[in-house]
């Protein structure tokens, strides 16, 4: 067992609350690669709506819970690319001018990585076993696509499932118009950019739409929902778990 | 301008309300990006250009007094003049005067987003003197009051209908019955009537693209030739530039324009690049009598040392709002200031104070989309975020939001309370959901309900459920 390398599952906060199913099927897919896993207890959420909304302070107070529960750790993996940037790109800038949590946060993010990336990069993982059947349309949700290079990887995994068709959208390294907490400050305009997104979404008649990232497939599940669309939405690692008994996001 | 960016919630909803302006925006999702795209592709070394770019900026701004005093002095060893404005208020006076010793009566001039910034034609009106716009995209809006949506492309926001009914109301010197059907004709009823206008003008305003230390010349790009007439038929030619526009030498100019015109219209050069040194010498054959730079300070040099330096290396080519879907959705006057996009939301509340400027660096997903085609690698989405960061810090962020996310982070921070609530709160929210497992509206959530359906939660929370399944099995 020790020849296992440890991953500590960051589940994120939107996975916790809203969608667990997304943490028992990173959970399944990192000890399927060979992993050690542990859920550290102590975990809430990245910080990152306090960063992006100018409160360093409390940014700075969750990143240092963050790096205390899961130190120890070979790996920490987050099924999330935003909060994966966030620990991985962003928590050492928070530390800046104090040299001893600086170089631990430095040292923490060197650690950090996105799950599908982590089990195509890391582990070298080729394939994964899913019953899943159907065709799938992929959403590149931006901090992953643009700040840690996903973009092959879930591709890569998904051309792995033999009844899997993938069904590409224009724009898919497009925002869908979640942002965060804009989503809620701005709705109106967020409305119209996750419209274009739906409309692409449409295009392409996959039966399933999948992204890495909770929050822009709450916003465009919420937005197909509201518009009484059939396509289905999952986090990606639903399918690649072959977890994809309890009903998507926002229902059928 | 009228800064109205208070109001941009207001102004943003009226533009996705507004049909022709939906559909003017298309053109910018769709033409400039594929030809950007194109161009960059095509172009093996674009991304070490793109470094190269950004490295002679980052060097020249960190001497930008010595080369300051280099390019003033090589502009006066070729006959010209040097002007230092600090405020716009200056750099008015000091064009004004220029215009008066010249007795000037018409003033062409080049597209300049500097002039907009000064907000020199109403200055220039106001003391009897008349500016007329020479770029297309400018001339338009100039004959539609109103200000440019786009640092490159003025007139965006603007489809060929509504440019034909202005040259209709405007031209009526014209034959009423003329047929404007095609986009080729509306450009040379334009340039028939500019033509004119070039010889009766007393002085050229231009602004530049670059300035450089080496040879004090300044250099203007354009497709139109507009500029080249502004500044060559005037009798005076007088550059309005940032300071931020200077480089060292014609070879960093060079370098950086192989990535200025890519980036911007997805063409490898603009049609015409221009370098102007001095007033027309002796033996020239044409040129104007004099030559005068007026250098803008506005707050730019208080950017310098911050974590907003970095904005000082943007070279105008607008592939940041072109890339941006906040901008695709709402166009750039709902900015409602001189710079819209991601750049203008950066730099509008260098200019104008985050007080003022407080919505635009907010009013970005951070989708990074901008910074990923700079072609001089501004950390746009880094320094919307610095601003929001000021805003905290002043206390500025609306009350809502900040005790909002005050209350969140209180039990963020305690993970043991956080459970404990979350564990109460999450399978409450998740019979809301039904059996349609979505909710419609919820108190609170009203900004998500307003457009789209909230995903019920699953139930437990995923640690409850795992502490549970762990313990189910005897731990591991």
């Amino acid at each position: 067992m020790t020849d296992q390398p440890s991953v500590g599952l960051f589940v994120t906060c939107l996975a916790d609350l809203f969608r667990p199913t997304v943490g028992f099927a990173a959970a399944k897919l990192i000890e399927d690669a060979g992993c050690r896993l542990e859920v550290p207890m102590a975990q809430t959420c990245c910080g990152q709506p306090a960063y992006n909304s100018g409160d360093r302070k409390d940014a700075r107070a969750l990143a240092e819970q963050a790096i205390e529960a899961f130190d120890g750790f070979d790996y920490v993996v987050a099924p999330s690319g935003s909060c994966a940037a966030m620990l991985k790109k962003h928590y050492p800038g928070l530390f800046k001018g104090d040299a001893r949590w600086e170089a631990r946060a430095l040292a923490f993010s060197a650690k950090v990585h996105e799950l599908v990336s982590f089990l195509t990069d890391v582990m070298k993982v080729e394939k994964v076993e899913s019953d899943f059947a159907g065709t799938v349309t992929y959403h590149d949700s931006c901090s992953g696509l643009r700040e840690l290079g996903i973009q092959a990887q879930p591709r890569k995994l998904l051309s792995s499932l033999p009844g899997v068709r993938l069904a590409e959208m224009k724009n898919s390294d497009v925002c869908c118009g979640f942002g965060g907490t804009f989503c809620v400050k701005y709705p109106d305009i967020s409305n119209a950019i996750v419209e274009k997104k739906k409309a692409t979404i449409g295009e392409t008649g996959a039966d399933v739409l999948l992204a890495g990232d909770i929050g822009c497939l709450m916003n465009m599940a919420g937005k197909i929902k509201r518009e009484g669309g059939r396509t289905e939405v999952r986090h990606v690692a639903e399918v690649l778990a072959g977890m994809t008994d309890a009903p998507p996001i926002a229902g059928k | 301008m009228q800064i109205t960016t208070p109001n941009f919630k207001e102004n943003a909803t009226r533009a996705l309300g507004d049909a022709a302006l939906q559909k003017a925006l298309k053109n910018v999702e769709i033409g400039f990006i594929a030809k950007r795209l194109a161009a960059a592709d095509a172009l093996p070394e674009f991304e070490a250009l793109r470094d190269n770019a950004r490295d002679i900026k980052n060097h020249t701004l960190a001497h930008l007094d010595l080369y300051l005093e280099e390019y003033e002095k090589k502009v006066i060893a070729s006959g010209g003049h040097v002007h230092f404005a600090e405020t716009a208020e200056d750099a008015r006076a000091i064009i004004l005067d220029i215009c008066r010793k010249r007795n000037a009566k018409t003033v062409t001039k080049g597209k300049s987003m500097i002039t907009e910034e000064i907000e020199l034609n109403d200055f220039l009106e106001k003391n009897g003197i008349t500016p007329v716009e020479t770029d297309l995209g400018e001339y338009i809006i100039q004959l539609r009051g109103e200000t440019p949506s786009h640092i490159i492309a003025p007139a965006v926001h603007l489809n060929k209908d509504q440019v034909e009914a202005d040259f209709r109301r405007v031209h009526t010197h014209l034959p009423p019955e003329r047929d404007l059907s095609q986009h080729e004709a509306l450009l040379n009823e334009a340039r028939q009537v500019l033509r004119q206008r070039y010889f009766e003008a007393d002085v050229g305003i231009t602004g530049a693209n670059f300035l450089i230390a080496e040879t004090g010349s300044s250099v203007i790009v354009t497709n139109e030739g507009n500029g080249d007439l502004t500044q060559t038929l005037g009798k005076c030619h007088v550059v309005v530039a940032s300071l931020e526009k200077l480089v060292p030498t014609l070879n960093d100019c060079a370098q950086i324009l192989r990535v200025l015109a890519r980036s911007a219209t997805g063409q490898d050069m603009s049609v015409y690049t221009t370098f102007s040194t001095g007033p027309k010498r002796a033996d020239d054959p044409d040129g104007p009598e004099e030559y005068h730079v007026v250098l803008l300070d506005n707050g730019r040099t208080a950017m310098l040392g911050t974590e907003f330096q970095d904005m000082l290396r943007c070279i105008r080519c607008g592939a940041c709002m072109n890339h941006c879907p906040v901008y695709h959705a709402v166009g750039g006057h709902a900015y409602g200031a001189v710079y819209p996009g991601p750049m203008g939301a950066v730099l509008t509340p260098s200019l104008s104070g985050i007080e003022v400027g407080g919505h635009l660096p907010n009013a970005s997903t951070f989708c990074g989309r901008c910074e990923s085609v700079c072609p001089m690698r501004i950390p746009l989405p880094k320094m919307m975020r610095h601003w929001r960061e000021r805003e905290f810090e002043k206390h500025l962020t609306p009350s809502a939001a900040r005790y909002g996310l005050k209350f969140w982070a209180f039990f963020a921070k305690r993970p043991k309370l956080y459970r404990a609530a979350v564990s109460v709160v999450m399978p409450l929210l998740s019979v809301l959901g039904g059996t349609s497992r979505r909710i419609s509206s919820l108190p609170l959530a009203g900004g998500w309900t307003k457009h789209r359906e909230m995903p019920a939660p699953e139930g437990k929370t995923f640690l409850q459920a795992w502490a549970e399944k762990q313990a189910r099995e005897g731990g591991r």
